[in-house]
């Protein structure tokens, strides 16, 4: 009894202590530090509203140029993306109207619903032999000639902040969320 | 539209197919030889101590450049056996003194005599590819650390724990930076979950084409993680009204991302530097990873440096044109992050052979990504009739269970298969039942989430291969 009282007693003034060490609103263990804009202003993830979209512009012709050094070598020439040992790169174009056939063929031009998501992926994790190498303004060049090798935007158009969330992407109502569990698997 | 745009047929796809089929091939071959055993006994290994040391040795000095490539990580491209060391072994161990204490530098390594190795899919890329947990040969229920299945996009990043970063910030009060030693401040949990890439199983929806449950199912292992909870952090920083969607980004070659709800964030996700009691391997995320139990192994993002609240995902190319699940109507589902229950038999199973008719201790794993495992069946005449198999370990939310059940084979064609119910009533399904649902277009058919019922087929002479029945 008298030890049972003892470490009650002791949890008290222990809840006691935590409660004064800990700021006057809520109760926080206060590690790590604050995050400051600096150190964020190097992070980017670009939803399909743009947010985020960098100053800085691009088109297609200069893309063409950017597209031939940096990229050509893993997606081909005519972006039709190389299978060779070593490399794998994706194929880029082609394959609208695939989908619901017997050989699906998946690319930017048939497949992906987003041009902000180009942006973004090149921009973090292209050309592979040197990520995130490429300035904004390469970026929005090479999204710019992709998009229009596809025959999404014409081949003046330039590319930016503004116009990119606004391109519509031929897959765009192509996804639905998941609906599992499969309610037919109940039958 | 462009004249690019006419349907042709994914060869790429289809090459990837034929390598994966060879690759698998060399590894078998490569392994019998290992083995020298004149059957396919996986299970019943003629082990020769001396004579097989001596045979590696010979296979080390040997071994071509090209079987070197293929198979790295495998013990017949070296001298030992990957994560070993070669001792003499003597005549007789009791009449001499074995090694020193702590002669090994303090950290142990495996038995010069086990082999188990990951195998590689013979991706075109060795930077973004992955490798099968042996699960034919892994015991009991967790992974080895070593052997845990890896999928990379980016190749494996080496990265210095004292200088790693964690931040949290967007829709909060106040963005924060964490170190490591911040984050090991922190009340942490330890728990073990399975995770499964979602990938696993993508050669087998048209016709069986792997041959062993290291092609089939090797996408999927399981470990003790330990780690800060997300919501002890939530409560650190501060959520702010309408923050949905968590963004989690990688600190790799790919900077992976994925956007993750932030009702599974505060269910329980872990920032894991954790598993099987010592820090992370760097294949699995050293020194942080996102821990999310049930959910598709990808959005499990390693070597994790940022976490970043918002009201809507942000679409990125993995939860878009990747992970998403083309259905036969050319409609995708999006952000199919559970990881159904599944089960498969990894003893007997494909390229083992029964030497005849008599006792065998059926045995195999089992799991789902939303809950514990309620109860695994098995049967051994392709579905027809169904045993309660035996639970060998205890269940536990979301890790698989090692099941087994004791048969008697009379020597006929048999057909074996395991099929887990979840806590949640939900029965594993067979693959007509799924195809039924989401088509089997293009060679690899909606290629992610396959969690059908897996059929072994025994055949009279004994030999074990991978059907469809």
């Amino acid at each position: 009894m008298f030890t049972h009282k003892l470490i009650h007693a002791a949890a008290l003034i222990g809840a006691i202590a935590f409660t004064q060490a800990a700021s006057s609103q809520v109760a926080r263990f206060g590690f790590g530090s604050t995050a400051t804009p600096e150190e964020l202003s190097k992070f980017f993830s670009i939803p399909p509203d743009g947010r985020g979209l960098p100053p800085g512009s691009g088109n297609a012709t200069k893309g063409a140029q950017i597209y031939a050094g940096a990229c050509a070598a893993c997606h081909g020439d005519k972006l039709e993306g190389n299978p060779a040992k070593g490399i794998g790169g994706d194929k880029l174009l082609g394959g609208r109207d695939t989908l619901a056939s017997k050989a699906p063929v998946k690319t930017v031009e048939s497949y992906w619903p987003y041009a902000t998501t180009l942006f973004d992926y090149v921009k973090r994790a292209m050309p592979f032999n040197a990520p995130g190498s490429l300035s904004d303004d390469d970026v929005y060049s090479v999204v710019a000639y992709i998009l229009s090798e596809a025959k999404i935007i014409k081949p003046s158009e330039t590319i930016d902040a503004k116009s990119l969330p606004k391109v519509a992407m031929p897959n765009k109502d192509g996804f639905e969320s998941d609906p599992r569990p499969e309610l037919q698997l109940y039958h | 539209m462009s004249a690019i745009s006419t349907p042709t047929p994914d060869n790429q796809t289809q090459r990837m197919i034929d390598d994966m089929i060879a690759a698998e091939a060399r590894y078998l071959s490569q392994r019998a030889t290992e083995e020298e055993c004149a059957c396919k006994d996986g299970m019943f290994p003629s082990r020769t101590p001396a004579n097989r040391r001596n045979f590696l040795f010979a296979a080390g000095s040997s071994a071509g450049a090209a079987a070197a490539t293929l198979l790295a990580g495998s013990a017949i491209a070296q001298q030992t056996p990957a994560g070993a060391k070669n001792f003499d072994v003597p005549a007789d161990p009791t009449k001499e003194q074995g090694r020193a204490v702590a002669a090994d530098g303090g950290y142990g390594t495996r038995s010069q005599f086990e082999t188990e190795a990951r195998m590689r899919f013979p991706t075109a890329n060795e930077n973004t590819s992955w490798s099968f947990t042996p699960l034919d040969k892994t015991l009991g229920n967790l992974t080895p650390s070593g052997l845990h299945f890896e999928r990379h996009h980016g190749g494996i990043p080496t990265i210095d724990p004292a200088k790693h970063l964690l931040f949290v910030h967007g829709m909060v009060d106040g963005p924060h930076k964490y170190t490591m030693a911040d984050l090991k401040r922190f009340p942490s949990v330890t728990r073990k979950y399975f995770i499964e890439c979602s990938g696993n199983g993508l050669t087998e929806w048209n016709k069986p084409t792997l041959k062993t449950v290291q092609g089939t199912h090797g996408l999927l292992s399981t470990s003790e993680w330990t780690g800060v909870q997300f919501s002890t952090i939530a409560r650190e920083v501060g959520l702010k009204d309408g923050g949905a969607w968590v963004l989690a980004e990688g600190a790799d070659a790919a900077v992976m991302t994925r956007s993750i709800p932030m009702e599974k964030m505060l269910k329980d996700a872990i920032l894991a530097y954790g598993q099987n009691g010592e820090a992370i391997r760097p294949e699995q995320g050293y020194p942080l990873r996102l821990l999310l139990p049930g959910y598709e192994g990808n959005t499990h993002i390693k070597w994790l440096r940022r976490l970043e609240v918002s009201d809507k995902p942000f679409m990125t190319r993995e939860e878009t044109s990747k992970y998403t699940d083309l259905l036969a109507n050319g409609k995708a589902r999006q952000f199919s992050f559970d990881m159904e229950a599944k089960s498969v038999i990894t003893f007997p199973s494909g390229e083992m052979k029964l030497p005849g008719p008599g006792f065998y201790n059926i045995s195999g794993l089992a799991w789902s990504g939303r809950g514990r495992v309620q109860s695994v069946d098995v049967s051994t005449d392709g579905g027809t009739t169904w045993v309660p198999a035996r639970i060998e370990s205890v269940p536990e939310p979301i890790c698989t269970v090692r099941f087994s059940l004791p048969w008697m084979w009379n020597g006929q064609a048999a057909v074996l298969q395991s099929r887990c119910t979840d806590e949640t009533g939900y029965i594993q399904p067979t693959l007509k039942q799924l195809i039924a649902i989401r088509g089997s277009n293009g060679p690899f058919g909606s290629i992610y989430h396959l969690n059908a019922i897996q059929s072994w087929g025994v055949a009279a002479d004994g030999s074990v291969t991978n059907v469809h029945a």
